[in-house]
């Protein structure tokens, strides 16, 4: 049978067929669907883990207990896992163990672009580089295969538009594996990392990659396509593809496997044409290599290392470098638009990060933010007090770090429910431990937002659906020695703003927690009402556009004395948050009308 | 046909963008081409842009279409019709909807939202084969504001068709059944009826 299957879509599927048996992940943009996909088929443990470190040890406990195992993550991720990861390619495993990593080139959803095939060179492991939906499936199901035979695990290395695009696939049965458990290893030799044990392990993981190497050689994802020999071209990933729409005629050698690479293979190739170019997205990884064996090569003095490539940014950058006659050159239409009103990623409406984010602004305090909704704080003049954002977890330790330095200011630290539990609690402890006066806010939407309301620790539902335990904010907080805590529902304005003055006035840790569904989960969205604006009243203030709410419009009608545009609220988008109508100096904007409490209104 | 035929959707995140690309990769793969189909999800929630690639053809390379090679260009709202008409090959087929979805930088600073005027004369310089559709008019008047984007692909398809883009190998039936196949069954019958409005725009 042949589906249409996304990159992520494919490699849920082919983990599946290979008979994967518990998986582990942390949602990552572009990395999520893999896990949201996996979940669906029978006989599979699949789960959200807290962060990725925690999801790659579930999966190498799995892969020690003799069951394949994998973990999947965004490339910032792996930096988070780095640890787990490198000592399980010292010990190897008893199955199968694949890490899945989805880079993200060009940032589409990520705050950089690092090229993690470097993390399989530096653990001295296999990484496999997919250029399409099957070959994500193919190379999915070979990887156990590679990861049993070599005892290693093996780093199957995503990109965004990889994991992203569809194409067809031809679908497999499972593959038929025995059921029962086996012993767990008694092998401390192999599975306990203390010095004694591990210094033996390190020359058999140079031993082994040397026997990847050579079976790279064969490798059959590792192919040439003979075409002229006055271009050859090495290639990998989605740049194969690129590579191939724009060089018909060349000779393109496509590595499946980026490391360890096969030696003999490319000094062929490389012998074999004239001219020796690698097309490949971010570092020039394949290109020094190939450099290291002695072989003249270009690659990035042709094609950019920052951002993604696509077809055109291959063909233009080939016809500069004249490796394609200028007449290969695609024209562009002549338009001018002109400047044209951006439409950056905003807080939706209904948000209930909104009314935190507009009384911080107010308040005039700087912020670190973290990842998430939330770092997308109010996108105008003066309302963005987020200062600072670096990863996952960073923002509490950031502002710890900016108080003991002798800041004056109060530092505040913004974090989501799913982020807090991911990295932000031992930042919290430390708070506690050394003692600074950082103010906390965890804004807890109910749900893992950015990347598509994944459940979390603290929802109450795991990943395949179970009711489980669901761990409140408020007693983990005061557990770890915070005095001063307070938890409020997200749209009480008023008690916000009291709750964070006295905080901010405060010489000793604090946390807010702000506590409200997101309006785009069925239990926000059964409450939208949406409000209206009482055009007789507004003045055209625009106090309620600094919120900066896609329901909230700027009306065609001017106000009589000021000659400023009204607002005007989209019914179809509004969903009753009442941020607006809080702010209102004028009484301007409807509240909701008063309601029995079951329906949602607040009075 | 040439090798491909390339289609550049592009919309508000809200607007079913996604789900008309979802359908349209599955017609060209009913219909025996070669389909791909690449789009960014993440941080495209409510009112962000959107912007989705599908290509036909007998071989398909990359998923993303190179900027100048767009042969099809959907544009879901006017705006973002002319935030990616630099894309498109000179003389592109384009339909474009009338649909205006106000983005919060104009709330936000000084800038205004383009005009009608503005939006046709740039559109104009880029093709003279464009095609404007009040889809969202027309999907009120069907009862459901949120089957604008089937009528665009009714429309496409019958563009598609007058034009010869393609090898005359899509029926009618291809393009319906994979609507059946994409939207909730309780919706079917309605998404028929705006896929076959569409079809009826000149």
């Amino acid at each position: 049978m042949i589906k249409m299957l996304s990159g992520n879509e494919a490699v849920a599927r082919g983990s599946w067929e290979a008979g994967v048996a518990v998986a582990s992940a942390y949602p990552g943009t572009p990395s999520t669907e893999i896990l949201e996909n996996l979940a669906r088929y029978p006989n599979v443990y699949a789960e959200w883990a807290p962060n990725e470190k925690v999801a790659v040890d579930v999966a190498i406990g799995a892969a020690y207990a003799g069951k394949r195992a994998m973990a999947a993550m965004k490339h910032v991720g792996l930096n988070v896992a780095a640890d787990s990861f490198m000592y399980a390619a010292l010990t190897g495993a008893e199955a199968g163990l694949v890490i899945i990593s989805a880079d993200d080139p060009q940032m589409h959803s990520s705050q950089n672009e690092q090229d993690n095939r470097t993390f399989a060179k530096f653990a001295r492991v296999p990484c496999l580089e997919p250029s399409d939906s099957q070959e994500a499936k193919d190379m999915t199901i070979a990887a156990f295969g590679l990861s049993e035979r070599f005892d290693a695990p093996v780093l199957l290395r995503l990109t965004t538009r990889i994991c992203h695009s569809s194409g067809a696939v031809e679908l497999g049965e499972r593959i038929d594996l025995p059921a029962q458990v086996k012993k767990y290893p008694r092998n401390q030799a192999k599975y306990v990392m203390v010095p004694a044990n591990a210094l033996p392990r390190h020359p058999l993981v140079e031993q082994r990659q040397k026997a990847i190497a050579e079976m790279a050689e064969t490798f059959p994802y590792n192919r040439i396509e003979r075409g002229d020999r006055s271009l050859g071209i090495i290639t990998n990933g989605v740049a194969y593809q690129y590579a191939r729409e724009v060089f018909p005629t060349a000779s393109i050698l496509r590595l499946g496997m980026t490391w360890p690479l096969p030696e003999k293979m490319i000094r062929q190739f490389a012998a074999s044409v004239e001219r020796l170019v690698v097309v490949e997205e971010l570092d020039p990884f394949i290109e020094e290599a190939v450099r290291l064996m002695g072989i003249a090569v270009e690659g990035k003095s042709i094609f950019p290392i920052v951002g993604e490539l696509d077809p055109r940014l291959v063909r233009e950058s080939a016809v500069n470098a004249g490796l394609l006659p200028v007449s290969a050159h695609v024209p562009l239409p002549n338009v001018d638009t002109g400047p044209l009103p951006a439409r950056p990623p905003v807080l939706c409406p209904g948000c209930p990060h909104r009314s935190t984010f507009y009384i911080l602004s107010k308040l005039k305090v700087p912020v670190n933010g973290d990842i998430g909704c939330y770092g997308l704080g109010l996108p105008t003049p003066g309302g963005n007090v987020v200062l600072t954002i670096g990863c996952m977890g960073a923002g509490i330790g950031v502002a710890h770090g900016a108080a003991k330095a002798g800041s004056t200011e109060h530092h505040v630290a913004v974090v989501g429910d799913s982020t807090f539990f991911h990295t932000g609690i031992p930042a919290l402890i430390n708070v506690v431990y050394n003692r600074a006066p950082v103010v906390t806010v965890i804004l807890d939407n109910r749900i893992t937002g950015m990347t598509g309301h994944q459940e979390n620790p603290g929802t109450g539902r795991t990943l395949q659906g179970q009711e489980t335990f669901e761990i409140e904010f408020e007693p983990l907080v005061r557990a770890l020695g915070v005095k001063h805590v307070k938890t409020v529902e997200a749209f009480e304005m008023d008690e916000i703003e009291a709750t964070l003055k006295e905080y901010i006035k405060l010489d000793e840790p604090s946390v807010l927690i702000t506590r409200e569904p997101c309006a785009l989960l069925p239990e926000g969205r059964i409450k939208w009402l949406p409000l209206a604006v009482i055009a007789e009243k507004c003045n055209g203030c625009a106090l309620c556009f600094r919120v900066a709410c896609p329901a909230i419009l700027k009306s065609e009608e001017l106000d009589e004395h000021y000659q400023r545009p009204k607002a005007l609220i989209d019914a179809s988008l509004c969903t009753g948050c009442e941020v607006c109508a809080q702010i209102c100096p004028r009484d301007a904007i409807t509240f909701r009308p008063v309601q029995d409490p079951v329906e949602g209104g607040r009075p | 046909m040439n090798n491909t035929i390339n289609f550049l959707l592009v919309g508000v995140g809200g607007q079913g963008t996604i789900l008309a690309s979802d359908l349209l990769v599955n017609v060209g793969l009913a219909a025996g081409y070669q389909a791909k189909q690449a789009e960014v999800h993440g941080m495209s929630q409510r009112g962000g842009s959107v912007v989705s690639h599908v290509r036909w053809g007998k071989v398909v390379y990359s998923p993303l279409i190179g900027a100048g090679e767009v042969d099809v260009y959907l544009a879901f709202e006017k705006l973002e019709a002319l935030r990616h008409l630099n894309k498109v090959r000179p003389e592109a087929l384009a339909l474009v909807s009338l649909e205006m979805i106000m983005p919060v930088s104009l709330t936000t600073s000084d800038q205004s939202y383009p005009g009608d005027a503005q939006v046709r004369a740039a559109v104009a310089k880029a093709t003279s084969r464009a095609i404007y559709i009040d889809a969202a008019g027309m999907a009120a008047g069907l009862g459901n504001p949120r089957v604008a984007n089937v009528i665009m692909l009714g429309a496409l398809s019958k563009a598609i068709e007058e034009q010869s883009l393609t090898d005359g190998r899509l029926s009618l039936d291809t393009w319906l059944k994979a609507v059946t196949e994409r939207v909730p069954a309780r919706y079917v019958e309605l998404n028929q009826k705006a896929f076959l409005a569409g079809r009826e725009i000149s």
